[in-house]
């Protein structure tokens, strides 16, 4: 089965997003409530499709990205930036460190679900 | 769940969490109000309430809650301009913080009452933006260049982090990289340590991962630090951790320009702020205290509510001796006050209860919590075992306490674990077997008086009695010439080092075996019964206590010693003559009714000292936790008391059959009994009574 790691700090939204992945098809949800949580993880679980957001406590999603784009199992892994923040320059930030998809809150779920499925099937 | 159900839940989960970023928001904008007396303001605090109004931002918009999300993204861009530094903090500003701060608050309450959302956001919002209009754009030049980091580092930085960057560079900081690695296992709080032996000296601008030496065990991190010392003295600073430190490129040069930006800025933005005249003239901060709570729940540390049930534990007892002083006055005589004080204690009695019974209610959740989890649990592994399981679930509404709760997911899930693997027959064998191709687990809970019982059903192939047999006499668990009974078989596995399982599968061959499972349900006062029917399925019944806090007890005394006994636990006692007793296969055991009981004499199990001359008469009380019965012989029924069970430390962890020690109240303390335990130790094959 497909593992998706959600890291996300509101928890709301958290389970409003995994609700969103579960109801889609058969993916696993990894949920990270933390960048560190989702650093401890990845190196020990399999992760088929990243998801994070920016704005968190620890560290940011930025630097989630950069962190996933130099870990060499991750190099080629989707990732997808779910951010409040839509200007122009924060997509292009996000994109250029590597993110494949960048959503702005609040997420259109048919459009995540196709995004998901287009990327992990 | 339906659609309305799932959504008013989500509604109530918006309104909890809203609720808690707006506390957090009033709290951090305190720090922050305090500190911008003197005119810097507290970077860390600033950032909090940004990230707060940020997140709240985002929820209100998932929810359409169009009013609040306006609001907090107004807000947002506020805080943001503060926090880069184009808006100048100064009372103004606060004014139209701690009003936005109202308006949320009210909001969200009106929400919570199932009111309209309407609240006038208009005027605010134009405040805000007359305010984030006077931002100051001159903050261009790159002074980042000549720090010679690699760009794909500089990316990475959020635009806030590199505004802490440059307004460390414009104050002519030093500006270190720290570099660290850590072991996965343990960075957050080796990060924590380093972070704040750095903090005492300066600024941590960033803290940046990256993959360490091992991809699976050690993680590195870079650190952005700005800093007026020099590189000795923070390498001093850290000499205790691993870290190795570089000053990164020149910061003097362009400090002077630096400084003329942000002095102009500052007063750009100064100017620019007379709206603060049309605010409220309100104290905010009077205001925002007598705001009241909108969700209505609260969040508590389950210890908070353990404190407070061993107080209300105290007190049943200061009542009890209460009682006793008014017995003792009665046998001497004394008639004075006696029936006030009778009235009083009788009413102190009543009380008491009602608060017990509220403590105990708060610490109860219902059941259905753990099946949200399980049915993830199900789904995943009947995916991986290729098998058609659905999973039926009842009694949602069962509450249980919430530490037996916790302490009870594991065990439940590896037993659903065990009944997909061992149990579920994949779709072909079902098939054949006549079954419909879906197998089926049953999850049910039901309070059953002083327990709760949650049991786990399937529809599978059931345990292979002879397997299970044979399997035991290979592994030496049992001898081959003992005759036991389908039941007792089935009961072997729950013996440590017992597997089926001819090959480990990965699902069930995680190193946890069904005595593990046992122990952790005997831990917390619980017993786990098997039943099996084969072909049919089987079914593993779990008794647990409703909760483990206070509880009522019977206090026996035994071979000259005194013993607590819960009273859940207790079904019967009866009076025997020595005539009734016989001996099966040297045990004592006495005939009851329909069945043949053991019984137990604690002078012997617990290997005390003295044998007691047998008496014509005694009492034998029958105790039993789910199917299993025994008799435990005392010389004497004291009566019924409420105990607080206090555990006896870790040195008397190996001490079978007492679960804990308890104060009777009148200085005597007594060892509590631990039925499942004794049950367990006794009608175990071969075990001396």
């Amino acid at each position: 089965m497909r593992r998706i790691l959600v890291t996300e700090d509101s928890a709301t939204m958290r389970s409003l997003l995994i609700s969103t992945i579960e109801s889609c098809g058969d993916y696993e949800v990894v949920e990270a409530s933390s960048g560190f949580e989702a650093l401890r993880l990845l190196p020990r679980e399999h992760i088929d499709l990243i998801i994070t957001d920016i704005n968190m406590p620890d560290i940011n999603g930025l630097e989630l990205i950069r962190y996933v784009r130099n870990n060499t199992n991750y190099i080629n892994t989707p990732l997808f930036i779910i951010s409040t923040e839509g200007r122009e320059k924060d997509v292009e930030k996000g994109l250029s460190l590597g993110a494949d998809e960048y959503l702005v809150k609040p997420i259109n779920p048919v459009r995540l679900q196709e995004l998901i499925f287009k990327y992990i099937g | 769940m339906s659609v309305t159900e799932k959504s008013s839940k989500a509604a109530k989960d918006f309104l909890a969490e809203a609720e808690e970023i707006l506390d957090q928001l009033c709290s951090d904008l305190g720090v922050m109000s305090d500190i911008s007396e003197d005119g810097e303001c507290n970077p860390d605090a600033l950032n909090s309430v940004f990230r707060g109004a940020h997140s709240l931002k985002g929820l209100a918009g998932m929810f359409g809650f169009a009013g609040i999300q306006e609001l907090s993204h107004n807000l947002e861009n506020l805080l943001d301009s503060l926090r880069l530094g184009k808006v100048k903090l100064g009372s103004g500003v606060m004014n139209i913080l701690l009003d936005s701060l109202e308006a949320l608050g009210t909001m969200i309450r009106n929400l919570g009452d199932g009111s309209a959302e309407e609240a006038p956001i208009e005027q605010l919002v134009a405040r805000i933006n007359s305010a984030v209009a006077a931002t100051d754009e001159s903050d261009s030049d790159n002074l980042l260049s000549c720090l010679g980091l690699p760009a794909s580092l500089l990316n990475a930085l959020t635009e806030y982090e590199e505004h802490r960057l440059l307004e460390n560079l414009k104050k002519s900081r030093n500006i270190y990289s720290v570099l660290a690695s850590f072991s996965l296992a343990t960075f957050d709080q080796d990060l924590a340590e380093l972070s704040d032996a750095l903090r005492k000296s300066g600024e941590v601008i960033s803290t940046l991962p990256s993959v360490g030496a091992n991809i699976q065990s050690s993680i590195d991190f870079e650190i952005l630090f700005g800093s007026a010392k020099g590189l000795e003295e923070i390498a001093a600073a850290v000499a205790d951790s691993n870290a190795t430190l570089r000053l990164l490129g020149s910061s003097k040069s362009p400090a002077g320009s630096g400084k003329g930006a942000s002095g102009s800025s500052a007063a750009v933005a100064e100017e620019a702020l007379p709206v603060e005249a049309g605010g409220s003239s309100s104290l905010p901060a009077e205001s925002l205290i007598t705001a009241k709570s909108m969700s209505r729940t609260v969040r508590v540390d389950i210890g908070k509510l353990d404190d407070l049930m061993n107080i209300v534990g105290e007190l049943v007892l200061s009542h009890s001796t209460i009682n006793d002083i008014a017995e003792k006055m009665r046998q001497s005589g004394y008639t004075g006050m006696l029936a006030e004080l009778l009235k009083a204690a009788k009413g102190l009695e009543k009380k008491l209860n009602e608060l017990q019974k509220g403590v105990m209610e708060i610490r109860m959740i219902p059941v259905g919590q753990l099946y949200e989890k399980m049915g993830r649990i199900v789904r995943k592994i009947s995916k991986e075992q290729g098998k058609k399981v659905d999973l039926k679930t009842f009694g949602a509404d069962t509450e249980l306490d919430k530490l037996i709760m916790e302490d009870i997911a594991d065990p439940l899930m590896h037993i659903i674990r065990n009944a997909i693997d061992h149990g579920i027959e994949t779709p072909g064998e079902r098939l054949a077997a006549g079954k419909s191709e879906r197998g089926a687990i049953k999850l049910s809970s039901y309070q059953k008086g002083n327990h709760v019982v949650i049991e786990v059903e399937d529809d599978g192939k059931g345990i292979d009695v002879e397997k299970v047999r044979a399997k035991a006499v290979e592994k030496g668990l049992v001898a081959a010439t003992d005759t036991l009974t389908d039941r007792e078989a089935v009961d072997l596995i729950f013996l440590p080092g017992f597997s089926t399982s001819d090959t480990v599968s990965e699902i069930s061959g995680r190193g946890v075996g069904m005595d593990v499972v046992k122990s952790n349900i005997t831990a917390v006062s619980g017993m786990v019964d098997v039943e099996t029917s084969p072909g049919k399925g089987s079914r593993m019944i779990i008794t647990l206590p409703i909760t483990l806090a206070i509880i009522k007890a019977l206090i026996i005394s035994s071979a000259g010693r005194f013993y607590a006994l819960p009273i859940t636990s207790v079904l019967e006692s009866i009076m025997l003559e020595q005539k009734d007793v016989l001996t099966v296969e040297r045990k004592e055991v006495i005939q009851l009714r329909e069945s043949t009981l053991p019984l137990l004499r604690l002078n012997r199990f617990f290997h005390l000292d003295g044998e007691v001359a047998p008496s014509a008469n005694f009492f034998v009380v029958v105790v039993g936790v789910a199917e299993k019965r025994v008799g435990i012989v005392v010389d004497d029924l004291q009566g019924q008391q409420d105990i607080v069970i206090k555990a006896l430390g870790p040195l008397f962890d190996g001490v079978r059959g007492v679960s804990g020690a308890a104060d009777l109240g009148d200085q005597r303390t007594v060892l509590v009994l631990d039925v499942g335990g004794i049950i367990n130790e006794v009608t175990k094959a071969g075990g001396q009574v």
